[in-house]
């Protein structure tokens, strides 16, 4: 079917002296319509020699935004830690990934997707999802699992957040149901001031054997740039520049068009054509195309080969007629891939794209001159130095400074939904069915978490998602392809490793969360949070972290208390990572998410992955045995300034948050790890939001049993209802045998409470005496139901 | 015994169903069949797997039906040869004609996963030999486009004739299912199909291991076990 390639394939082509790319340059002021700075501009010209002509203007244009250079936060992220003994690959490539053992690798990253989603919530959650899945299966890894983190504002007050959210979770589960990857976790908030610029962070996870890790650089002159996946068109024209690069205004109606459109068939079918063509060895490298399309992966496998590339924009397949070279070079139509590819296979590639009918064309070729050259068929229509385009884009000091008025001046107060004093019975049931501690099931209901055969904890059941690694299907993909017979039980004989043996099932546990309230009152303290909550909810599974993603969601970094809160929440995330033993292994920044109404809650969205030894032995987070007994267990101090109780009084945010020993609260984590591991727990639950009771409220209802606890109120000042309701790290409600806790308590502090049994939640703290029934629990944690009748 | 279980471009839950089927018949017999290939390579029970063949372009399981592989299992199976279509299989094997009914939008327009408990009502099936009738199997169900449904004449007969095979637990018919008929099997008793997904109930530490009786199934009816 394929052409004779000697005939057809792209040679570099001779380029007399002095030849310049032909059309007209559009000038400055068109730069600075793309969102260039006059300086900026004036650069670029500096670079080329001349001003640039439309195409280049184009890429220049994207490579140098926000969205693309990270030019307002490249400086603060060199900061973090990115070395651990589990590392197998850092930030800068498609994705980072970490050894679990025995030769499997897991890699993983979250990305934003936040100004689509806000402008069109179904198509911009669910290219979310794509995208991110492309870059794990760019380093040739099996995408195993998606999470999300979601943010929008106050959903029982506002129908743009009922829609954003409604659009947003069917767009999740439209694209991951569809494509086989299963859903195993997220976490959703809603507070005001994401009413109009909503969060959409996505997080995947691939599996892979370590030998066959795929970078994106482009290698030897003389190979073929091969495009496969879906044609081009103009969807998405300016996604990086327009939507992910500004503010959100007025008009975001208008720029519906900016936002891509995902078919999750196409992508099923480009997942397996990937792997296909990376298990037969016949890539050099390969790169997805995500923001920026074309322009951005072949400039990035440019420069990371340290080569040149000649593109022939005629070569490449349309969806429609009349794209001129510009829009099919910074064209973001979704489901496509480049791959380099010596000569001699591309005839072979080409065949099995064919298989797979996302047909590949070869569009290119790896040139010596370090020059992106852009062809439109005989004629040269761009012609750029890959450094300049890639490396070359300004970094910016930010400056900041800390609002002098707190928080408080940035952020109006909540809503008040209940009244200061609530009786105790009466807030725990208001916190129980608020929108930030309601059951998330109406969301994950709507996902798949069981496809792949993988999942041991589904979403609701664990603090954390656990994945069996690499889980039978991993297993007969690595021994004998999945096409042909392989004999299972004697590679299970031979490792011991069947699930008759009783020996240990590998796995890895999953944790995605980032408060950006507590962030908001207080940048550092608040990241060193989000992380320790990462850390204990994987605790509760029996995981150990191996390192993090992180998604840094903030305002406009220009100003300078954007800039403050960014600066300070990367000072914190970088010791939370180094106290957690967790470095940075990848992540993404979005910036400038401000609506009509103000920034957003700054807000560093963080993934953790947790080795698990043996997923057999993980503890759910509802109660399990009738008489066991309850415990709080860790070093907890809680405080109700900034608590869920505080934000349903309708009270404004503290101006900082109390420090608290995070080595104490990392020893916590530790111990009830180990006692997890040691399958001592019959349940583990970290306390978040909505603090003690809330978090009894939630292992009672997952459970299925009551409890009866008393509480001798711990709390600073020995306040009630700060012991009750105030929030803090490090803090666990677990149950076990009595006897279990006690030995416990030698190693870190264990107050033990009372006792599961009955049909209701019965507490008696300070005086006072609250009772509500396993129903009256269950009914009001179902609050969520109703925003998808 | 061998199993071959049918792979289309959007198939997502094929290895979950080979890798069931290979925990009911040995590790080694069972295949993928590929969608393009009419050849079914000699095996001796087949499933058509669930997830989104061919995008669910069109209807749910309408392109997938008229593939060249669905020929040759239409052809097995009117030879009396088991036949197992799971959720959008399921979808599949009523669009090839080969079971009654058809599959509409759940009732509440949504996607939703749930585990669901699937009360047996007929336990002589190619594929529920290995149950007893009025049993409780623990199957997840997770779809969309999964309403079975059929005119009051068809349930009707389907009922006299004994050919509904599962019918949903009170309460567990989201879908919103003519007579919360939840899986249903052809005249002859060697096709099969279901919405919920017993492949995906195969295993205690993944939720449940009730699915695999279904795929002990044939071996019963082959006289293996």
């Amino acid at each position: 079917m394929s052409p004779d390639p000697a005939t057809t394939l792209p040679a570099p082509r001779e380029l007399a002296p002095g030849i310049v790319p032909v059309g007209e340059a559009p000038g400055v002021e068109a730069a600075v319509g793309l969102g260039l700075t006059r300086d900026e501009y004036a650069l670029v010209v500096e670079k080329l020699g001349r001003e640039p002509v439309q195409v280049e203007l184009a890429m220049f244009s994207l490579m140098w935004s926000e969205h693309c250079a990270y030019k307002h936060s490249k400086l603060l992220l060199k900061t973090l830690p990115t070395e651990g003994p589990a590392l197998v690959l850092g930030p800068g490539e498609n994705a980072g990934a970490v050894d679990v053992g025995d030769g499997w690798t897991v890699a993983f990253k979250v990305e934003s997707h936040n100004h689509p989603s806000a402008v069109e919530p179904f198509q911009g959650a669910a290219t979310g999802v794509g995208g991110i899945l492309r870059d794990i299966f760019a380093l040739g890894a099996r995408p195993i699992a998606v999470l999300d983190a979601l943010r929008f504002g106050e959903v029982e007050d506002s129908d743009r957040s009922r829609f954003l959210l409604d659009g947003a979770v069917r767009g999740i589960g439209h694209y991951g149901n569809s494509i086989g990857v299963p859903n195993i976790g997220g976490d959703v908030y809603f507070e005001g001031p994401y009413e109009t610029n909503c969060l959409v962070n996505a997080m995947a996870l691939g599996l892979l054997r370590q030998e066959k890790l795929m970078l994106s650089a482009a290698t030897g002159v003389g190979n073929v740039v091969v495009l496969f996946g879906a044609s081009t068109g103009r969807d998405g024209i300016g996604g990086a520049s327009v939507l992910a690069s500004a503010e959100l205004g007025e008009d975001d109606a208008d720029k519906r068009p900016t936002v891509q459109v995902g078919d999750p068939f196409e992508e099923a079918k480009l997942v397996e054509c990937t792997l296909e063509l990376l298990d037969k060895g016949l890539l050099e490298s390969v790169q997805d195309l995500g923001a920026a399309g074309l322009t951005s992966s072949a400039s990035e496998m440019a420069s990371k080969g340290e080569v040149g590339l000649d593109l022939d924009v005629a070569l490449v397949p349309r969806r429609e007629a009349g794209l001129e070279p510009f829009e099919v070079m910074v064209s973001e139509s979704q489901e496509r891939m480049l791959c380099v590819v010596t000569p001699d296979r591309v005839d072979e590639v080409i065949a099995i794209t064919d298989k797979w009918d996302v047909h590949g064309t070869a569009i290119g070729v790896v040139t010596d001159s370090r020059r992106f050259r852009v062809y439109d068929g005989d004629a040269l229509v761009g012609d750029m130095p890959v450094p300049a385009l890639v490396d070359d884009c300004p970094l910016y000091e930010i400056h900041p400074q800390k609002p002098a008025g707190g928080p408080a001046e940035i952020y109006p107060a909540p809503v008040a939904r209940i009244a200061g004093g609530t009786p105790v019975r009466d807030a725990l049931l208001a916190l129980v069915g608020s929108a930030n501690v309601a059951d998330r099931r109406p969301l994950f209901e709507q996902y798949d978490p069981v496809v792949q055969s993988r999942t041991v904890r589904r979403p609701g059941q664990a603090d954390a998602a656990v994945l069996m690694i690499p889980g039978p299907a991993g297993r007969r993909a690595v021994v004998g392809g999945l096409a042909g017979p392989t004999d299972i039980a004697a590679l299970e004989a031979a490792e011991g490793s069947g699930p008759e043996s009783g020996a240990p099932i590998p796995g890895v546990g999953v944790s995605i969360d980032g408060s950006g309230r507590r962030v908001a009152a207080d940048p550092y303290t608040g990241t060193v949070w989000n992380v320790l909550e990462c850390a204990a909810n994987l605790a509760c599974v029996g995981a150990e972290p191996l390192g993090l993603t992180n998604n840094l969601n903030f305002g406009n970094p220009e100003k300078p208390h954007i800039a403050w809160q960014l600066t300070e929440s990367v000072r914190g995330l970088g010791d939370a990572c180094r106290a957690t033993g967790a470095p940075v292994v990848g992540g993404n920044v979005s910036l400038y998410n401000e609506g009509t109404t103000g920034p957003i809650y700054p807000t560093p969205v963080v993934g953790m992955v947790g080795k698990v030894p043996d997923v057999t032995v993980t503890a759910p987070l509802g109660f399990q045995r009738h008489g066991d007994a309850i415990a709080l267990v860790g070093s907890f101090a809680p405080q109700l300034a900034l608590s869920e109780l505080a934000k349903l009084e309708g009270r404004a945010l503290p101006d900082g948050l109390p420090a608290w020993d995070v080595e104490r609260a990392v020893a916590g984590i530790v111990a009830v790890r180990e006692a997890v591991r040691r399958g001592e727990l019959s349940s583990a639950h970290d306390i978040a939001e909505g603090g003690l009771l809330v978090a009894l409220a939630e292992s009672a209802i997952a459970g299925g049993f009551g409890a009866t606890v008393e509480v001798q109120p711990f709390a600073v000042d020995g306040d009630a209802r700060a012991s009750l309701f105030g929030e803090a790290p490090g803090g666990f409600v677990v149950s076990a045998p009595r006897t279990v806790l006690e030995a416990l308590a030698g190693q870190v502090p264990v107050t033990i409470l009372g006792e599961v049994g009955g049909g209701e939640l019965r507490v008696r703290c300070g005086g006072e005496t609250a009772v509500a029934t396993l129903d009256e629990l269950r009914d009001a944690h179902g609050s969520l139901a109703r925003f998808f009748a | 015994m061998r199993v071959g279980v049918v792979q289309f471009p959007g198939s997502c839950d094929e290895v979950d169903a080979l890798l069931a089927a290979e925990r009911a018949v040995g590790a080694g017999n069972a295949e993928l069949l590929w969608h393009r290939d009419r050849d079914l390579k000699g095996v001796d029970a087949v499933v058509v797997p669930g997830g989104f063949s061919y995008g669910d372009y069109l209807r749910a399981g309408a392109i997938a039906a008229l593939s060249p592989a669905m020929e040759s299992v239409a052809a097995f199976a009117r030879d009396g040869g088991p036949v197992l279509g799971i959720c959008n299989g399921f979808q599949v094997l009523c669009e090839a004609g080969l079971l009654p009914g058809t599959m509409l939008m759940n009732v509440g327009r949504r996607f939703v996963f749930r585990q669901v408990e699937l009360d047996v009502v007929a336990a002589d099936t190619a594929w529920t030999r290995a149950t007893r009738r009025g049993q409780l199997l623990s199957i997840p169900a997770k779809h969309q486009t999964g309403r079975w449904y059929a005119p009051d004449e068809t349930v009707e007969r389907l009922v006299a004739d004994d050919q509904v095979v599962f019918r949903y637990a009170a309460g567990d018919n989201y879908n919103g299912s003519s007579d919360g008929i939840a899986g249903v099997c052809n005249a002859a008793r060697n096709v099969v199909g279901l919405m919920p997904h017993p492949e995906h109930a195969v295993d205690p530490l993944t939720g449940s291991a009730d699915g695999l009786l279904l795929f002990r199934s044939p071996l019963e009816a082959a006289g293996v076990a």
